[in-house]
């Protein structure tokens, strides 16, 4: 029987020639991450397996990014446990605020090189299924499941049934991956794909570009998907012939491809040239609306940033809305780089000017609002357009606080115009 | 091994951050984390829970972040076992890998109400509804599972795995 392109990577990680749906097999790890809110837990299992060392300090990221600049004493506490810990065990991707490498995991990763097509990945992080994009399989655990194999270099899997979505056509001006990944969310709901792997495919795949990709494999999880997966093509082969030069030319990756008698669970098709400018109203990602149905909102804050909508392209398409316009006065708009590469890019190319000139706030990297830590939080009664991933109850802030979930385009419309907008209402500048 | 226990019932897609605010999350101490545990869907929960209290819930249980501090917050609140339609696979993993007992079960998720006694056997699967005098079957745990339960959760299973 045929297997689809995550079983494959699971079968050649394991050593079988084949897997099927359903099996539970166990595989070897090329990358294992934890973050600062998931490592010190992990560290203190780590001590309870017993190994002393990691399996391999080369295999492991350890990244800084959810409380950091930290926010308290407690926070640098926790900082400060993950840089003993990659000290003692000398890990080489481990880095200090304002590096280079240094940024949000999810942006950081595929950025640096770390990860390539064909490679098998685990992070204590639900959004780690952002890798698919370059075509690598990669999903999220807890902390338990990283101190095991960050001891063992191993770890198991239910090898996952997928959904085939058939992207058609091309989308409209202003479009991003953002409204594709939540306008799926809102077909499907938030538990539609639970345990699967979304595998996308058709023609419209090739008008995507690696950031689009990033975005939608990294929501996966917000429809309960195990992972996300795109083919790879010229766009991906550009991505990695620029993040690794030296792996791509080494040719040590794999491109799989899924078997024409793949099995899926459900196809799902979506035209591209129908899919609007989309958001997610509270309180979940699946509560998705045209952004033009939901004018009368009004807003108070406006994020950009995350492992969602942090990337280059993100900052270079806010940049483009926002150049020669002002944020409305009635509303704060916080800007985040979602790594150090993005932020000097931005610097190098006058964004940050531009963000300052409209009157944004810029923030250095740091997940920090997305997940109500700080740089953002929201006061009860408060509404934020925020380009994250998740807008549960008290998500950002109070629970008497919304979040609407938006593309860049759309956030950035929003923060001139007041209140929900899209970025074909604004005017000449 | 049985539970029995009060029941506190709640919805569809209870998320981690609900389990657990982020604004928790500077520590993992069961101590602190179980002062918090659900506070910003149930502001009451940490006072109303005793010891062996069982939580019911709908579908696509512990949905969102993979912070492992939302199994570890329930079990350390007194809670004894969560009951649901089914769980988002993340929490699946922690519930084992930290010893947060489980089931899934959508009819009981359907039938158990607020308030009703319940008692568990995690043996055979078999959900008993005192308070209604029904009882439901769920689902048994896949034998690689079992495996990781049966050897005192993931860290022993490794320790076995690798020889220590």
């Amino acid at each position: 029987m045929g297997m689809t392109i995550t079983q494959k990577i699971l079968a050649a990680h394991t050593g079988l020639d084949s897997v099927a749906a359903g099996d539970l097999i166990e595989a070897s790890l090329d990358v294992v991450l934890g973050n600062d809110v998931t490592l010190p837990p992990a560290v203190k299992v780590f001590g309870d397996v017993g190994t002393g060392k990691v399996f391999d300090k080369t295999k492991i990221c350890l990244i800084q990014d959810h409380f950091t600049p930290n926010k308290d004493i407690k926070s640098a506490e926790l900082a400060r446990c993950m840089r003993c810990f990659a000290r003692e065990q000398d890990i080489s991707h481990y880095y200090e605020l304002g590096r280079p490498e240094m940024g949000i995991e999810h942006v950081i990763l595929p950025d640096n090189g770390i990860v390539f097509p064909g490679d098998l990945v685990i992070g204590a992080d639900s959004h780690t299924c952002t890798y698919g994009a370059a075509g690598a399989f990669s999903t999220g655990v807890g902390s338990t499941d990283l101190a095991c194999a960050m001891a063992r270099g191993k770890t198991w899997f239910k090898v996952p049934e997928a959904i085939k979505v058939v992207l058609k056509g091309k989308k409209g001006k202003d479009i991003t991956g953002k409204d594709i990944i939540l306008h799926l969310i809102g077909m499907i709901g938030v538990d539609g794909a639970l345990y699967k792997s979304l595998e996308f495919t058709g023609d419209g795949v090739k008008d995507l570009t690696m950031c689009d990709r990033l975005t939608i494999c990294n929501m996966a999880i917000e429809c309960g998907a195990k992972n996300g997966l795109f083919p790879v093509d010229e766009i991906t082969y550009d991505y990695i012939s620029r993040t690794n030069p030296e792996r791509y030319q080494a040719d040590d990756y794999t491109a799989f491809e899924a078997d024409d008698d793949a099995e899926y669970s459900q196809t799902i098709e979506i035209d591209l040239s129908e899919v609007p400018f989309t958001v997610a109203l509270p309180h979940l990602p699946s509560n998705t609306r045209d952004a033009s149905s939901v004018k009368d909102m009004k807003i108070d804050q406006v994020v950009v940033g995350s492992c969602t909508n942090g990337r280059i392209d993100d900052i270079r398409k806010a940049a483009e809305v926002l150049k020669g316009r002002h944020v409305h006065p009635d509303v704060r708009c916080i800007i985040i780089p979602g790594s150090q590469k993005v932020y000097r890019t931005a610097l190098d190319e006058g964004l940050l000017a531009i963000f300052d000139d409209a009157g944004c706030v810029i923030s250095t990297p740091t997940c920090g609002p997305c997940l109500g830590g700080h740089m953002g939080v929201l006061a009860k009664g408060e509404r934020c357009v925020s380009t994250t991933n998740r807008n549960f109850v008290g998500r950002m802030g109070d629970v008497g606080s919304e979040v609407i979930l938006a593309g860049v385009p759309v956030a950035c419309a929003s923060a001139v115009l007041g209140r929900v907008g899209t970025p074909d209402e604004l005017g000449e500048v | 091994m049985k539970v029995k226990g009060n029941v506190f019932k709640y919805g569809d897609n209870v998320d981690t951050d609900v389990i657990i605010p982020a604004r928790h999350l500077t520590s993992a101490d069961p101590d602190h984390l179980k002062q918090h545990c659900m506070e910003d869907i149930d502001p009451g929960f940490v006072n109303r829970v005793s010891a062996g209290d069982i939580m019911v819930a709908g579908k696509n249980f512990g949905c969102g972040s993979s912070r492992e501090h939302a199994p570890v917050a329930i079990k350390a609140s007194g809670i004894s076992l969560v009951i649901a339609a089914d769980f988002a696979r993340i929490f699946y993993r922690n519930s084992i890998n930290t010893g947060l007992p489980i089931m899934e079960c959508p009819e009981a998720s359907g039938k158990i109400e607020a308030g009703d006694v319940i008692e568990a056997d995690f043996e055979t699967g078999i959900i008993t509804n005192i308070t209604k005098g029904e009882a439901y079957q769920a689902k048994a745990f896949p034998e690689f599972i079992s495996r990781i339960i049966e050897a005192g959760g993931l860290v022993e299973y490794t320790k076995k795995e690798l020889g220590l």
